[in-house]
């Protein structure tokens, strides 16, 4: 870890207007600190945001939905009640994620942009990684590369996008508030994340000092009917191999509208509106599931290491889709 | 002094909690790197991006300016402090004989390359991020397959190394009705212990003393001395609480000389905490291992052919080998038997002793063989091993000193409800879920090292006990305190057992799961010449109510001196007569097969384990059997292990709670090893990727619902004194192949190449 200052603020305005380039947020830290002892991040200033835990309830109801303070911890959603009964996806992937202790410290903002597990991006010492070190190459086209995406990937970056939470907020159309130095605006969780294309090291749309206050929830009649099934090789505290985000809203057997986000095995939070499309109008049995898996994963650009992925996440978003459409829900 | 009416008394057996259990919850416990010294200097390692080449430059100006620094050890400024030492199997003390900093030459990846030292743990790590070092790079060969890999033959890497062999396998395995011919494979894995690995130095003078969690301190002390070119006796090397090791700390890295000759440039001591990714290269780990199995079998399953070829992967110098075909030829009876082992030299660091080193790789793919045997067969894997077992071992045809194998599977199988299953693979479903259950046996030879130790009695009715054995988490404070509280008679709480300080008198490394067997023994010695002295002192005297009484036939128990009808009188009258302080003795014991030279070598720090498939006249192992239930999802894949069922019999069990909390860490261990852990290699560079506890899995409480250890009765006179046959190790041998065969049952999908994953899973059309 290198040297840096550090500045605590307790208002988002004077938290926007802190930083400058070379400077970073620091919310849990369970991302950030954890790269900086590894010597992959180096900031030179921390501008300490914990100081607006406080500021702003957790969860509240809002006439449109629900908004969810950016400072507000993983755990905190995670049991909100409201929370729970309306958009259990949402609990769920927070639940799955990481452990008691890091749930306890993560916050919501931070979630949506940690950063990617993959290995030779969290240790310089190897050579070639585009985003970590731009114009490198990437080490695990050709590498070890079982836990890399399959959608989303390019010729120079082929990370998975790790977290669950952004899963859930993509498929419920979430939209996200932040403060930058031209002042606060509301942008679609689906432009926060960029894939990889030819740059890597671009993760989001975020202007450089722009802090995220809050993820708005839209009311929709497909939340209650919702779930987040994560796939694993071990029960808890891993990442996804393959994850599926699943709302439904149902009309007797038949399905409304779908909403669809599949994690582990892209680049970045996955919508796949295709295969939403695909089951418009049927019932949910494993015969059309599957063929709405089919159409999801069409796309899919595996490696040697990964190829299974394609097959996983197929199986991941049937078996989601077939639970989603048997859960008890209450008007 | 008041006396309860009844003093506890210790019964050999009895489930006491842990001595230093409060000691470790509490934090009081002093691990590796706990010790306090004064103004310590703290050191941070950089190590080799690359797997073999050459340091060509090295530029620390960067990080000598980071405020702090105050040195930094590289190959230029070292100053031939450190000499060179035979690595362990060569009759040496090091687990590598790879000595970095020694020259510019890099051998394997994570070669320590240089040492930064620091006024704080943070400048030092800083420092070491900034030292810029050029490498000009080699080609490595990264193992199994590579190109440039030397293959070498058992008998060509090691003197000793002897291929277990008797009639013709070849010729019977062409003539069997039945055949299995297959390779199977097991992965590098690395114990990963929670304690960092780390190291303590302090010179006072011309003396050196080492705080260092360590599985072998008499050998840490021997072999450090030989490289600093001082006298053994001018080191001292600490080691009372270990937080976890298995096999991880038994043999000294040669991490501990270089921190040495720091704390010596700088006149202050030197701590350093390796991180956990550098764990994974300066100390050992878990060759990974191929195999190839054919079994020939008559219709009844009886076995006609057995031939087992091992193939291990190590460092580029250093021969080891666990040639664990000493186990797998003798499980079963078999009248032609064929074994061989290699070595596959690549560039690698050394790989050393991991949980049961040879047994856990070898008996994977001879385990999962008789159930392939038993599904060719249409005959329940359980009596197919009943159908081969055996009271003579298969090889040089000597007894067993004892057996209890089917003891074991059968009162496994009860515990285990193995009736409930039904053969057909896939048959058994619990909605999406499939359900398999597997078994397999497990072994482990019993093996005693010579040991010494000193124990005292006070008149006050306290003891202590002082050996330089090894608690490395399984309770040898325990056991060793309720021996000699057994012996003389007191209270399990009056034993101040003092253990893990090569100032103490030396006893083997804890490895080989030989310490309850070899300690107990000579503690009992120790305290049964010390009850002599009592006995023969009472029986010579008139005023005693036991003069003239056979000094043999008293025993020190409940705080009095009693003979066999149980009159007598208390501890304190009798002891008088010996001494108002106290009474000390010192006692060795060399069990049988340990050579003449065997205390000798000890206090050199050397060892040799007599025992197992190596003594001239007996075989002597201790056996289990092992049951594992698996669920596989229809769909996902997942797998998932509800329950873990072990059943041994290990001769004497010294104390029930520690001894089953031993075996069912083994058990839990041996479902990792089959499910979870794998040490990814990227090939290109030789490089391990997945050095971090997020991407080297261990099983979490979720993924193992119930584990269940059942302990069958067991007698064996013939072993040693007490008839200590010892479980360290037997809990983990044998699992990874019962995993692999409930997974067979689950889903009909043999997995041969460890870890078994959902991946391997996917494309099978059969569930
Ligand atoms: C061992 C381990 C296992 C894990 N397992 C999982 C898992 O299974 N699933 C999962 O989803 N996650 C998992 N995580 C990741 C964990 O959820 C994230 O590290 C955590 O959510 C990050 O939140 P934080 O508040 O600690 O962020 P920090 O580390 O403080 O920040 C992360 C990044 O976001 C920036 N940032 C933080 N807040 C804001 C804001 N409001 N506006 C703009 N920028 C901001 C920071 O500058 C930094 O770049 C795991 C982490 C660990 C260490
Ligand atoms: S996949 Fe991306 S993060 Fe990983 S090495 Fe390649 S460029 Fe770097």
């Amino acid at each position: 870890m290198r040297p840096f200052s550090y500045v605590r603020v307790d208002d988002a305005i004077a938290a926007s207007q802190a930083t400058g380039s070379g400077s970073a947020f620091l919310a849990g830290g369970t991302t950030l600190l954890d790269l900086m002892k590894l010597d992959v991040l180096r900031p030179e200033v921390l501008v300490d945001i914990n100081g607006l835990r406080d500021a702003s309830p957790p969860a509240t109801m809002t006439q449109g939905g629900m908004r969810l303070s950016a400072f507000a911890s993983m755990a905190q959603i995670a049991a909100d009640p409201n929370i729970r009964r309306d958009y259990p996806v949402i609990a769920q992937s927070l639940n799955l994620a990481a452990s008691a202790q890091l749930r306890n410290m993560a916050t919501l903002g931070g979630n949506v942009l940690q950063r990617t597990r993959c290995n030779y991006f969290r240790d310089p010492s190897w050579k070639a990684c585009n985003k970590r070190e731009p114009g490198s190459g990437c080490a695990a086209l050709d590498g070890v590369n079982r836990k890399h995406a399959v959608l989303g990937v390019s010729a120079h970056c082929i990370a998975t996008y790790p977290g669950d939470f952004a899963q859930a907020l993509i498929a419920l159309d979430a939209a996200v508030e932040t403060i930058g130095p031209v002042g606060p605006r509301v942008i679609k969780f689906d432009a926060l994340h960029r894939a990889p294309g030819d740059t890597p090291h671009v993760e989001t749309n975020l202007a450089p000092s722009e802090l995220i206050t809050a993820f708005i929830l839209p009311r929709a009649p497909w939340t209650r009917r919702s779930l987040y099934l994560k796939i694993r090789d071990r029960q808890s505290y891993e990442f996804a191999l393959a994850s599926a985000a699943v709302a439904l809203d149902m009309e007797e057997d038949s399905v409304r509208q779908a909403r669809i986000a599949l994690g582990g095995i892209a680049t970045k939070p996955w919508r796949a509106h295709a295969a939403e499309q695909a089951l418009v109008g049927k019932a949910i049995n494993e015969e059309t599931a599957n063929g709405a898996s089919q159409v999801a994963l069409a796309h899919a650009s595996p490696r040697p290491g990964n190829q299974y992925k394609i097959e996983l996440g197929r199986r991941t978003l049937t078996r989601a889709l077939l639970q989603a459409a048997s859960m008890e829900v209450r008007a | 002094m008041t006396r309860s009416a009844e003093p506890a008394v210790v019964r050999l057996g009895d489930p006491a909690n842990r001595v230093d259990a409060q000691a470790k919850v509490t934090g009081a416990a002093r691990y590796g790197s706990d010790p306090e010294v004064a103004r310590p200097v703290f050191a941070f390692l950089a190590v080799s991006p690359i797997a073999r080449g050459q340091i060509t430059r090295i530029d620390d100006r960067q990080a000598r300016a980071v405020p702090g620094v105050l040195d930094i050890l590289t190959h230029e400024n070292m100053r031939g402090e450190i000499r060179p030492v035979k690595f362990i199997s060569d009759g040496g003390y090091m687990g590598s004989s790879i000595m970095p900093l020694s020259s510019p030459k890099v051998l394997h990846a994570g070669q320590i390359v240089a040492v930064v030292l620091a006024d704080s743990f943070e400048a030092a790590r800083d420092g070491a991020h900034r030292l810029a070092i050029s490498y000009a790079e080699e080609t490595p060969s990264p193992g199994f397959d590579s190109e440039g890999v030397e293959v070498v033959a058992g008998a060509s890497a090691s003197k000793e190394h002897q291929d277990p062999k008797v009639g013709d396998a070849e010729a019977a395995f062409a003539a069997a009705p039945v055949k299995i011919d297959a390779r199977y494979s097991t992965p590098t894995q690395h114990h990963n212990p929670i304690e960092l690995f780390t190291t303590t130095c302090a010179w006072d003078g011309d003396k050196l003393t080492l705080w260092e969690s360590s599985q072998n301190v008499h050998s840490f002390k021997n072999g450090l001395a030989q490289q600093l070119g001082i006298a053994a006796e001018n080191v001292r090397v600490i080691s009372p609480y270990i937080g976890g090791a298995f096999g991880s700390r038994g043999s000294l890295t040669q991490r501990s000389a270089l921190i040495a000759v720091a704390a010596k440039r700088l006149g202050r001591p030197v701590k350093l905490v390796a991180s956990r990714d550098q764990g994974f290269t300066i100390a050992s780990y878990r060759a990974e291992t191929r195999h190839r199995i054919r079994i020939g079998a008559d219709q009844d399953g009886k076995l006609q052919s057995l031939s087992h070829e091992g193939f291990e992967v190590t460092s580029r110098p250093d021969p080891y080998m666990v040639s664990g075909t000493d186990a797998s030829t003798r499980l079963y009876a078999c009248p032609n038997v064929a074994s061989s082992v290699s070595i596959v030299h690549a560039d690698r660091s050394t790989p050393g002793f991991m949980r049961a080193p040879p047994e856990v790789p070898y008996l994977f793919p001879l385990e999962s063989a008789m159930d392939e045997l038993a599904v060719a067969l249409r005959m329940d894997p359980i009596e197919l091993r009943r159908v081969n077992d055996t009271k003579t071992e298969p090889i040089k045809g000597l007894p067993y000193t004892s057996r209890s194998l089917m003891a074991c599977f059968d009162e496994g199988a009860k515990a285990f409800d193995w009736g409930r299953r039904n053969p057909q693979p896939g048959s058994m479903r619990d909605g999406d879920w499939l359900i398999g259950l597997g078994c397999a046996a497990s072994m482990y030879p019993t093996q005693m090292g010579a040991a010494t130790a000193r124990v005292t009695l006070t008149i006050s009715g306290t003891a202590k006990v002082q050996t330089a054995a090894h608690d490395i988490g399984t309770g040898a404070y325990t056991v060793i305190g309720m021996i000699a509280a057994e012996r003389l008679g007191v209270p399990l709480e009056k034993v101040d057992v003092q253990l893990g300080d090569s100032d103490l008198p030396p006893a083997p490394g804890a490895g080989g799961s030989n310490t309850t067997a070899s300690v107990c023994n000579v503690v009992a010695k120790a305290c049964d010449e010390i009850r002599a002295r009592i006995a023969n002192a009472a029986v010579a005297s008139q005023d005693s109510n036991l003069k003239a009484q056979d000094p043999k036939a008293l025993r020190l128990s409940g705080g009095r001196l009693i003979g066999p009808d149980g009159d007598g009188e208390e501890l304190q009258t009798a002891m008088r007569r010996v001494s108002n302080g106290a009474i000390e003795a010192y006692a060795e014991n060399a069990p049988h097969g340990v050579g003449p030279d065997a205390i000798e070598r000890l206090y050199r720090g050397s060892q040799t384990l007599a025992g197992g498939a190596k003594l001239q006249d007996r075989i002597q192992f201790a056996f289990g059997a092992e049951f594992v239930e698996l669920r596989v999802h229809r769909l996902t894949r997942e797998i998932r292990c509800p329950r873990v069922l072990g059943a041994f019999a290990a001769g004497r069990i010294m104390n029930m709670k520690t001894a089953s909390s031993q075996l069912m860490g083994g058990l839990i261990w041996g479902v990792s090893s089959a499910l979870f852990e794998s040490t990814e290699m990227d090939r290109r560079q030789a490089r391990f990727y997945n050095t971090d506890l997020a991407e080297y899995l261990v099983p979490v409480n979720a993924d193992i619902l119930a584990a269940e250890v059942i302990i069958v009765p067991e007698e064996d006179h013939e072993v040693n004194e007490l008839g200590i046959k010892g479980i360290g190790e037997l809990g983990n041998v044998g699992t990874n192949a019962a995993v692999a065969n409930a997974l067979f049952h689950a889903t009909g999908v043999r997995i041969r190449n460890l870890p078994i994953r959902l991946d391997q899973l996917l494309g099978a059309e059969s569930i």
